[in-house]
């Protein structure tokens, strides 16, 4: 069996504020395989942003700091001891990223045209006339109407869902393997949100790229995503596939979020929310970070909690209530 | 866009037209007779009357400024009484020079004041641009006459008597004495190294102004979304800051154009006077010594509708820069 | 004012007895000390600065301290500012070493946040501190001045000398001592400042407030004259004003403070457009509060915070403007010391004497500097946004 296509290892990004370090990822790992579709879930807050930032460096160092003995290999590559201009040469081409708000993440003052051009011209070398043409194309495969007129307008002029697209668009310019999209539905009306994953979905299968989705929403990842990574407090606490994750969520914090999601199966039960908020990233609370806010704490859990591995195929949880006999994860 | 000029136009016609009202009631209002100037002990009344008469200032005020506005309307801006020729030849031979010396400290002091706060934001925190941010600072605080003078003092002056550098500047005028005598090539060296000098005095001040705004201005734009947009397309540091967030930090920038105008002339003012530079600033304060208020009431009209121009060229650049305003 | 984020609330953790009996002591020689010790620099400079310096005027002459009692009333000012200074100095220190540690939560206000803003800013604090430091030398100049600033000396063998003994900066064509003259361009140019701006706040708010708040027909008006105003570069306008009247420096302060309120007028109606769309004025006019009320008690205070940056950026741009007048000679007519005219009349002497006008337009060049640094500190110090 190949590896993965990236695999994320103990990794730990720390902002360095006034108020003292914020340790916003703290030991994070999970492996993403060629072609499929993982889903990095949790509340804000809960450092899955700052860790799909950290795997592109995209971070502005100061403040941020990717920790020594963190580890991102990307296809056998070592990336966060990779030179700088390694990095600009996989970012856009091998590895593409989408954000969460389209209508600040394209320049304003530039046509979408010339937005999408850059990156083609930069890493497929592409002249002024053919970048042209390929981003006409693109914006068609994204599914913009009349790509010819609309290449050549600013990104004002264009709705939040149509933004989205040429970020997705741009995105796509270089084939990459892996995509990041970080809460890329988040910011857009229900109807659009649905027609953007689909479209992420087609564009996954057509391409055969691996996507890395960062979400909130549990409703995303049960539509489009095959494993799932639950982070909280800078921490994964649960792994697993999504049917194994929504049928038997095994993790207090886990149980707790479908349980907040409403089902059409039982539409009289009431909702819970799970009390309280993510604690503070310049003092994560000690032994097991949800222990404030979870209904079966107990003695046990003020010491550090480890990840157990629950089968042999990457499923695991972060508490030792979720299986006793479980072994904990090397 | 060319409606959007030309509205911008017409919209500045009241605003010059109260322009001009205020210079006249200010000076018409004013005590001081400017016929005293030219009257000599043993005239009689009856002459001093006859030259009141000459300068039209036996008619009542609001005749005057009827009179006053009708002329400037029809391309009259009167009769300079210390000069002896009229107004428009006056300001035709003097504009130039200061719209070169303007010209000239306004590039410079665009140029060199966004290179340099776009460095400091990309490189904040560092040392070099807290060391920047303190000289800026200093020099934004220096009135500009006494930069000029230590200017002479030090590039002139000192340069050529006392260290004895084999380059200094010339410390007055535009031309030297010999100038005609210079080949083509020469003169135009002359004229260069003339400017020197005018240019850094009147520049250096904006250029710590530009520069703290662009600092703060660039620091705000590489925050933002865009910017992480164009990292993570792989594009080099480079090409991120002078290409995609430049553009946008500049949008805010050319609000200085508009406010540093007014400024810049004041600054001719002094400027010109210690280079001995035969522009309107000189040539406005000696009016204004000698009462010859014909030419100061069209000098101080010249600069005020030059500001209102600029202000117009900011707001069009603006238009050219931000293609949000672009189809408004 | 500490810079700590955490500490004990008040009165849970008294200061131990000796430490406190030492702080005591120390206030007592060197009032300033003991906050020095604690960290919090920017009142301990200021009170030891205030202390010192005050202590080092009565020792260096005290005949002249003696002879103010019954001397002018520039000299009786002087000494009561020795005086008062010293045992606000001494009194506040001591004061302060018996309070306990303040709890360092305190900031609820917005004021509070600010101040506390402010005071961890140190370049802003060092330039309150020079500019505290010009003012109460202004107030000193009839004691600490080496000469009267316009004694002619001996024009053969006294004029222009550069440094010596008995004139630190030298000496001007008239053989007068540069010091002394600085010291009392201070005056001039500190003055002229504080109350040129204050008259163009003051005016500047009102109106700005009052075409803000009616809108309309006076709204129209009053910015399109604003708009007018604005449009003449400031110094060509005043050397015009000027030029026609007989200089004095009653003109010059009037014409300053009636320049400048436009810009102030402009800010002030910017922010009252954008309060009055807020709920608290909203309730304010539902609840039939008569205008003058609403403009004075709920839209100008909160208007205020970029008044007060422009008014103390402002400060720094009059003197400025008030040395360029002088030195064109349409300021402050001599024999007064003005900074401005020193520069001048150093011009026809650069190249033999450079102190003369080097040293006047240093003077001009840190006290706007200080200036400005207060007023950037403030500026970030009332920035909400830019506080974390």
């Amino acid at each position: 069996m190949r590896g993965p296509l990236l695999s994320v290892r103990n990794l730990r990004t720390s902002f360095h504020t006034d108020v003292g370090e914020a340790r916003a990822v703290d030991g994070v790992s999970f492996d993403v395989h060629a072609g499929e579709t993982l889903g990095i879930v949790g509340e804000s807050g809960c450092g899955k942003t700052v860790t799909s930032l950290s795997i592109l460096r995209l971070l502005p160092e100061p403040p941020a700091e990717i920790l020594p003995g963190s580890s991102v290999v990307f296809g056998g590559e070592e990336l966060t001891t990779a030179a700088p201009s390694r990095m600009r040469e996989l970012r856009g081409n091998e590895i593409s990223m989408i954000f969460q708000e389209p209508m600040s993440s394209l320049n304003p003052v530039y046509s979408v045209g010339d937005q999408i051009s850059e990156a083609l011209r930069l890493h497929r070398g592409l002249g002024r006339g053919a970048a042209r043409s390929e981003a006409i194309r693109l914006l068609a495969e994204v599914g913009i109407p009349e790509p010819s007129q609309r290449v050549d307008e600013y990104p004002h002029q264009l709705s939040g869902g149509m933004r989205q697209r040429v970020m997705i668009a741009m995105a796509l310019s270089c084939d990459p393997k892996l995509l990041i999209a970080d809460e890329p539905t988040t910011a857009l009306d229900v109807t659009i949100q649905a027609q953007i994953l689909e479209l992420l979905a087609e564009l996954r299968r057509r391409h055969g790229m691996a996507v890395l989705l960062i979400t909130h929403d549990l409703g995303v990842v049960a539509e489009v995503c095959d494993r799932v990574v639950v982070m909280y407090a800078g921490q994964v606490v649960e792994t697993g596939s999504v049917q194994e994750i929504f049928a038997d969520p095994r993790h207090p914090y886990t149980q707790g979020l479908m349980a907040s999601l409403p089902s059409v199966e039982s539409p009289g039960r009431r909702l819970t929310s799970i009390p309280g908020t993510v604690p503070n990233p310049t003092a994560w609370p000690g032994g097991c970070r949800f222990r404030e806010r979870c209904g079966r704490a107990r003695p046990g859990c003020s010491s550090e909690q480890e990840l157990f591995a629950l089968n042999a195929v990457g499923r695991s949880a972060r508490c030792w209530l979720a299986g006793a006999e479980a072994e904990p994860v090397a | 866009m060319t409606q959007y000029v030309l509205r911008r136009l017409l919209g500045s016609v009241p605003l010059v037209l109260g322009i001009a009202t205020i210079i006249f009631f200010l000076v018409n209002l004013a005590p001081g007779d400017p016929t005293l100037m030219f009257v000599s002990p043993g005239m009689t009344q009856d002459v001093i009357e006859q030259m009141r008469a000459n300068f039209g200032l036996d008619q009542p005020v609001h005749v005057r400024y009827v009179k006053w506005v009708a002329a400037m309307v029809t391309g009259d801006l009167g009769f300079s009484i210390s000069q002896s020729r009229p107004v428009i030849d006056v300001i035709g031979e003097v504009l130039p020079n200061t719209l070169v010396l303007s010209a000239c400290a306004l590039a410079v002091a665009f140029l060199f004041g966004i290179v340099i706060g776009t460095i400091q934001a990309v490189r904040q925190y560092s040392l070099m641009d807290s060391s920047t941010s303190v000289a800026l600072l200093f020099f934004y605080s220096m009135p500009s006459f006494w930069l000029a003078l230590m200017l002479i003092l030090t590039l002139s002056l000192f340069a050529r008597n006392v260290w004895e550098w084999p380059i200094y500047f010339p410390a007055s005028g535009i031309t030297s004495v010999d100038y005609d005598f210079l080949s083509f090539g020469a003169q135009l060296r002359d004229r260069a190294t003339h400017l020197v000098l005018p240019t850094l005095s009147l520049a250096l001040v904006l250029t710590a102004g530009i520069a703290r705004y662009m600092r703060g201005s660039m620091l705000e734009v590489i925050r933002q979304d865009f910017v992480r947009t164009a990292h993570a397309k792989g594009l080099p540091e480079r090409v991120v800051v002078f290409k995609h967030a430049l553009r946008n930090a500049l949008i805010p920038i050319i609000t200085l154009l508009g406010l540093y105008i007014p400024y810049l002339f004041s600054g001719t003012v002094f400027i010109e006077f210690i280079f001995a530079w035969p522009g309107m600033g000189r040539t406005l304060v000696n009016a204004i010594f000698q009462r010859d208020y014909p030419l100061v009431m069209a000098g101080t009209f010249f600069f005020a509708t030059m500001v209102v121009f600029a202000n117009l060229v900011a707001d069009v650049l603006y238009a050219v820069v931000d293609p949000r305003i672009r189809y408004e | 004012m500490s810079d700590g984020i955490v500490g004990a609330p008040a009165g849970t953790s008294p200061v131990p007895r000796r430490r406190q009996l030492g702080g005591r002591l120390l206030s007592a020689v060197l009032p300033g000390a003991p906050q020095l010790a604690a960290g919090r620099w920017g009142v301990g400079v200021m009170a030891l600065l205030a202390w010192s310096g005050l202590l080092a005027v009565c020792v260096a002459s005290p005949d002249r301290l003696w002879s103010a009692r019954t001397g002018s009333w520039d000299e009786r000012v002087a000494l009561a500012t020795v005086v008062l200074g010293l045992v606000a100095a001494w009194g506040w220190s001591w004061r302060d070493v018996g309070l306990p540690d303040r709890p360092k939560v305190v900031g609820v206000s917005q004021w509070d946040l600010a101040v506390r803003a402010f005071s961890k800013n140190r370049t802003a604090v060092l330039g309150l501190i020079v500019i505290v430091a010009l003012y109460a030398v202004a107030l000193l100049t009839p004691l600490i001045t080496p000469f009267d600033p316009n004694l002619q000396g001996d024009l053969r063998t006294e004029r222009l000398i550069g440094s010596s003994g008995a004139h630190p900066l030298g000496t001007d064509h008239f053989a007068r001592d540069i010091l002394s003259r600085l010291l009392y361009g201070a005056r001039i140019s500190l003055t002229i400042g504080f109350v040129a701006v204050g008259i163009s706040v003051t005016i500047g708010t009102l109106v700005g407030a009052i075409a803000g708040f009616l809108g309309g027909l006076v709204d129209g008006v009053v910015m399109r004259f604003v708009d007018m105003v604005i449009s003449f570069p400031r110094l060509i306008l005043l050397i015009t004003i000027i030029a026609i009247f007989e200089p004095s420096i009653f003109l010059i302060v009037a014409v300053l403070g009636l320049t400048l309120w436009p810009s102030t007028a402009r800010i002030v109606r910017g922010e009252v457009l954008s309060l009055r769309e807020r709920e608290f004025v909203q309730a304010a006019e539902a609840l039939g509060y008569p205008k003058r009320r609403i403009i004075l008690r709920h839209l100008i205070p909160n208007a205020l915070a970029p008044v007060i940056v422009a008014a103390t950026l402002g400060i720094g741009n009059t003197i400025v403007l008030e040395a360029g007048l002088s030195f064109l000679g349409l300021g402050v007519q001599p024999p007064t010391p003005s900074w401005g005219t020193m520069v001048a009349d150093g011009r026809d002497h650069l190249l033999n004497a450079w102190w003369l006008s080097t040293f006047p337009g240093l003077a001009i060049v840190f006290t706007v500097l200080s200036f400005n640094l207060v007023g950037d500190g403030l500026r970030d110090a009332l920035d909400p946004r830019l506080r974390s």
